[in-house]
């Protein structure tokens, strides 16, 4: 066999960072080759060294025994490799085959073939089973287009390797499943995949060879047939850390409910239809979908963001009537936001400015800050929340992501919420982050709290949620029990489909 | 070409930044000189002795500083929430406006309030003057730049039909100039022969008014957090739309007080080229100090220092001294760069 | 004459198009730049510099039609320092243009005294005059109005079909449209986003330029200090108004200049006591109302303003 990508000493640094360290290995033809690694080993830097985004400090990269230019997309692109990033690289309005034929042919051509572009692409995506319609604006398709989209652009360009960055992490596990036969069907007409992921059941479900990638540096290789889980969870994590369990505890009362919630929007995410749910103390109330399903506008409802249209609010037995963001602090909601770096902090400024950016009215004299007691809560803070940093003075956008939603957490639970919403709270992290706020979030369901947690991750939703609901199209499910629902379950009700009741006892809605 | 964030960076190396960049901007604009076909040193040289050489050359520098500092306060402010107001001169010529209308007669006070009076109401017809982009910027996403920017014309035009019109002065003999500002109202002049004025003592007091609202209050603390991170600002509580207010109301007020100190400090009455572009200018300034206001003092007058230096330069040399605002334009770039540079390391590939 | 009568001159109409060609130049050179994703700001000095330039080339000999080249050069030129700042180091838009539009103006400024230093008046030029195209022109006012105007005019009309023509029927236009857009998406292709924001950056500033030159080469024989006067500006709230399409440009254009031309005409109707400033003021105020109305409808190109840097984390 040939080899048809070959890494060679591959090193890259950020600042004092390295996310690369000597990196090599040899992508065979026609194999499917698994990298798996935690967020933040290295996995999508290496992918970005490979296709021309990023430089690297040392190294280089051979192409079909050819050795590629750095720092070149389009020369990657023209030795054949092409790339499915994990957020996807589509312009929302141009239409599918304008995002497809950009870059085929040469600017400086006065004319351009729309015609025979198309019949292009409708060929391939019989031959692939990628059914798309060229002319259909990509803001109108669903993700899992979108997705076929992204592989079908790389095809154009007759991609001969195929790199996929954390493919499924927006599909169900139908998709998922569809996108797996696609690929098998890609390697049998002669491509090498590589294939980024970290979860472990689908790199075993559709790889030949596994890498295991740690720290920025390859730390273990092995056959698909020869793998097992035990050593690969272990040698993507080093040392095993022990995620907490959520133990049993009573049932709470009612705290919060949302009856008959409406948010009108035009764009697809940003509806909410008819939403209805209740939470409880002391428990932790999961819920998922495929993203842009309304989750968003759910979360910026939640967080006092945008107000509802129709329908009430009810907290701790009041009607809610002011949204905002201040009012929804001062009633004791602890909100953690989807977005660390866009929403959560101001990454210019100061550490201790930032954690008193909810109470920083509090601790204020005359419309002047009290910069001592500011800088005295946050060097609490960083004491009892471990948060790694050089000092209050330090600019928080200089955190790691661990830190920084450590430093968000801080802020959040130190006012001792009684209703906390977490948006993607472990997104990005590595595993001993997640655990810590997975801690976190299960000291303050202890404490009595409730949250509401709204995640992607089917995995980490099932993990810790005493009770699960399902976002499509704006409307939510019905409430189950989490102990009583299956993956797969989910993935129905994620893609709109409804599931056999009379099995999982759905606890109805009550509703005002 | 690709650009890398430096993990940090001495502090000094912060402060000479723009010092390089102002020199190099010198060095830049000398090719203008040699185009004239005159000496460059020469020329600098007399550059330098028409702004410092003499302490009526200095006085002349301070006097053009005064309104430099409030316009450049101006900018400061609001560029700090990101609020892009380009429309400093047009707010300049409303608080001058307003100076006239309510200070050639209209009210009579001692002068211990009448001057408080004339800068509190200048400042604010200001800052009503930006909230009207502010608004429709908040509620109805209008852009900001475009909007302040035609507010400019739109004001000077008003300005014009004033002085031709009900502001004018019986006794100009139909020159376009405002009635003159009765003596309560005068800013004094705290040197000898020179025109330098209490204006200019005010421009300090407002330099440090500033940098101590930015720094020690929660406004300040709202003002910096909507401009670095609205979003995170939004999420944390922080109410925008309020914030905004805030800021035009204080960043016009600052253009504006810049036009009352003109008037009732320099001519004493207004006309219409009362502003060679103060409020463009005050953009300058702003950048120069890093948006900065204790910087803002150094910066206006070391832009002040140009023009009144050009102006002799000129003279003597015959230069068109059209070279100062090129110099002005070009230090904009240059410490753009320079700040880019402090953050930033470029690499090649 | 009264405010409706004026409607039926061909006085009117002529000057509505003379009027509205620097503005359709100038809206076009923006509208380009910001499908790039590069709001420049600098367009007014731009324009100076084109007003100023075009008219020196023709006083110290140059033809006509050479001086409309080298003002497109120059333009590019400014274009190419605008780039160099926003594209290529990702400084802030605003600030740049502003600072481009004091150094490009203050630049013409200095170069006219230079070259003039002691004339009181303007000096004059032979300018364009107008071309009355053959069997068209014959035409009972229709023809009047659309076939007897400057060359530049026909130009600007030409440059609004090529502009559209490039934009959506080239792989360059669909570039451009790409880094306006998403910039990330574009290099993943392989395009490279500071070459073809770079080169739309350029070819806008030409336009702009060439804008700025008509007022000195064709609608008038002289340059005035201040002569642009916030045109450039006006087309910056055209292209919002025109949604970022060149055919709503060109639609934006001569109604703004419909109105201005119908303020100058209005300032003569006897019995309106206004005075002339506020006539002035029309075309400000009306971009204001005209932005006011259309903002929240505005689809803005979503990588307005933002800066690409390669190889950050994003």
């Amino acid at each position: 066999m040939n080899s048809a990508l070959h890494i060679k000493g591959v090193t890259k640094r950020f600042g004092s960072f390295v996310a690369n360290d000597d990196i090599s290995f040899e992508l065979q033809q026609s194999e499917i080759l698994a990298l798996l690694g935690e967020n933040g080993a290295g996995k999508t830097t290496l992918m970005n060294i490979i296709f021309g985004h990023y430089v690297a400090e040392q190294g280089c990269v051979d192409v079909m025994g050819k050795t590629l230019a750095p720092g070149d997309p389009k020369a990657a692109i023209e030795a054949g490799i092409g790339m499915v990033h994990q957020h996807f690289t589509l312009a929302e309005n141009l239409t599918v085959i304008e995002n497809i034929m950009l870059g085929s042919e040469s600017l400086w051509s006065l004319t351009t073939d729309k015609t025979t572009a198309s019949n292009k692409v409708l060929k391939m995506s019989k031959d692939f089973g990628l059914q798309v319609s060229p002319d259909a604006k990509v803001s109108s398709l669903s993700v899992g287009q979108k997705q076929r989209v992204e592989i079908l652009k790389a095809l154009y360009k007759d991609a001969k390797v195929l790199i996929l960055d954390e493919p499924t992490a927006v599909l169900t596990p139908q998709e998922s499943d569809s996108l797996f036969e696609t690929l098998k069907l890609l390697v049998a007409k002669g491509l090498s995949i590589i294939f980024i992921s970290h979860k472990l059941h689908e790199i075993l479900a559709v790889s030949d060879r596994i890498l295991v990638l740690r720290h920025g540096a390859l730390v273990d290789e092995m056959q698909t047939c020869d793998a097992d889980k035990n050593r690969l969870s272990e040698s993507m994590v080093g040392k095993s850390i022990s995620e907490p369990i959520a133990e049993k505890l009573a049932q709470g009362t009612e705290v919060f409910s949302l009856n008959n919630i409406c948010v009108n929007g035009t764009k697809a995410g940003t509806r909410l239809a008819n939403i209805n749910l209740n939470a409880r103390h002391s428990e932790i109330l999961g819920i998922t979908g495929v993203s842009g399903n309304g989750q968003s506008a759910l979360a910026n409802l939640l967080c006092g963001i945008i107000k509802p249209h129709s329908g009430d609010m009810q907290f701790n037995t009041h009607k809610v009537t002011a949204f905002s963001p201040a009012s929804f602090i001062d009633h004791k909601v602890g909100r953690i936001p989807e977005d660390r770096i866009r929403e959560g902090v101001v990454g210019e400024m100061s550490l201790w400015e930032n954690a008193i950016s909810e109470i920083y009215r509090k601790i204020s004299r005359f419309g002047f800050i009290d910069f001592k007691k500011a800088k005295h809560f946050t060097h609490d803070l960083i004491k009892d929340y471990d948060i790694r940093c050089d000092g209050i003075e330090q600019e928080a956008r200089l955190l790691s992501g661990g830190n920084m939603q450590k430093l968000i957490l801080a802020r959040v639970l130190s006012q001792q919420p009684e209703l906390i919403i977490a948006n993607q709270p472990i997104r990005g992290l590595d595993v001993g982050a997640i655990a810590n706020v997975h801690e976190r979030l299960l000291a303050a369901r202890r404490a009595g709290a409730c949250v509401i947690l709204i995640t992607e991750d089917l995995d980490e939703l099932l993990s810790i949620s005493d009770r699960v609901a399902v976002m499509c199209h704006g409307e939510l499910s019905p409430i189950y029990n989490a102990d009583q629902i299956t993956k797969t379950q989910l993935g129905s009700l994620m893609s709109g489909a409804t599931i056999d009741n009379n099995k999982n006892n759905p606890q109805e809605e009550v509703c005002a | 070409m690709r650009l890398e964030i430096r993990e940090n960076m001495p502090i000094w190396v912060q402060g000479l930044a723009p010092i390089i960049a102002i020199f190099i901007s010198l060095l830049l604009c000398s090719l203008l000189i040699i185009w004239a076909g005159k000496p460059v040193l020469e020329s600098y040289a007399l550059l330098i002795k028409g702004a410092l050489g003499s302490s009526f050359a200095l006085s002349e520098t301070l006097t053009r500083a005064t309104p430099l500092i409030f316009t450049g306060l101006a900018a400061a402010i609001a560029f700090k929430a990101k609020l892009w107001n380009i429309g400093g001169e047009g707010q300049f010529y409303m608080g001058a406006v307003l100076a006239t209308v309510l200070g050639s007669g209209l009210v009579t006070l001692q002068p211990i309030l009448m001057i408080p009076f004339l800068m509190v109401t200048g400042a604010f017809a200001a800052g009503i003057l930006l909230l009207i982009p502010t608004l429709l910027k908040n509620y109805l996403r209008v852009d900001e730049v475009v909007v302040t920017l035609l507010l400019n014309f739109i004001v000077l035009l008003f300005v014009n039909y004033l002085l031709e019109g009900p502001l004018q002065d019986p006794m100009s003999m139909g020159w376009p100039q405002g009635r003159p500002i009765i003596d309560e109202g005068l800013l004094i002049p705290i040197m000898d022969r020179a025109r330098l004025h209490l204006g200019f003592i005010l421009a300090i007091v407002a330099a440090i008014g500033c940098w101590i609202f930015m720094k020690f209050t929660l406004w300040g603390y709202e003002i910096r957090s909507v401009g670095l991170n609205p979003e995170a600002a939004k999420f944390s509580g922080i109410n925008i739309s309020r914030t905004l207010i805030i800021t035009a109301l204080l960043s016009g007020g600052m253009a504006g007080i810049a036009g009352v100190s003109e008037v009732a400090g320099l001519k004493g009455y207004l006309t219409l080229d009362m502003s060679p572009g103060f409020g463009y200018a005050g953009i300058a300034v702003a950048m120069l100090a890093m948006l900065h206001p204790l910087g803002v003092i150094a910066s206006a007058i070391f832009f002040a220092g140009i023009y009144v230096g050009a102006d002799s330069m000129s003279q003597g040399m015959g230069i068109p001294s059209y070279i100062a605002d090129v110099m002005v334009a070009v230090s904009i770039l240059m410490v753009l760069v320079s700040i880019l540079l402090v953050r930033y390391r470029v690499i090649k590939g | 004459m009264d405010y409706i009568s004026i409607f039926f001159e061909v006085g009117f109409w002529v000057a509505t198009i003379r009027i509205a060609t620097s503005l359709i130049f100038g809206t076009l050179g923006e509208l380009v730049c910001e499908r790039a994703g590069v709001l420049n700001l600098g367009i007014e000095g731009i324009m100076t510099l084109g007003a100023m330039s075009g008219w020196m080339w023709v006083y110290l000999g140059g033809s006509l039609w050479s001086a409309v080249f080298f003002v497109a050069f120059l333009g590019a030129i400014a274009g190419l320092i605008h780039s160099c700042f926003t594209v290529y180091l990702g400084l802030s838009q605003h600030v740049t243009g502003i600072a481009l539009t004091m150094f490009a103006s203050s630049l013409s400024y200095f170069a006219f005294r230079m070259m003039l230093p002691d004339v009181t008046t303007p000096p004059k030029i032979d300018a364009f005059s107008n071309y009355a195209v053959p069997l068209l022109s014959d035409i009972p006012f229709v023809g009047e109005v659309l076939f007897v105007q400057s060359p530049l005019t026909y130009l600007s009309l030409l440059m609004v079909v090529i502009v559209i023509y490039v934009m959506y029927k080239t792989p360059f236009g669909l570039a451009m449209r790409m880094v306006g857009e998403n910039p990330i998406a574009a290099e993943a292709q392989g395009i490279n986003v500071h070459l073809v924001r770079t080169i739309s950056v350029m070819m806008g500033s030409s336009l702009m330029a060439i804008g700025g030159a008509f007022l000195t080469i064709s609608a008038f024989d002289a340059f005035f200090f201040g002569m642009i006067n916030g045109r450039g500006w006006i087309c910056v709230a055209l292209v919002i108004f025109a949604s970022w399409q060149p055919k709503k440009a060109l639609f934006g254009a001569l109604l703004f200049a419909g109105i201005d031309a119908y303020q100058v005409r209005l300032q003569q109707v006897p019995g309106i006591d206004i005075p002339y400033q506020f006539f002035l003021m029309a075309p400000y105020v009306l971009s204001i109302i005209a932005l006011t109305l259309l903002a929240r409808k505005a689809v803005y190109p979503k990588a307005l303003l933002i800066p690409f840097r390669r190889g950050e984390r994003h």
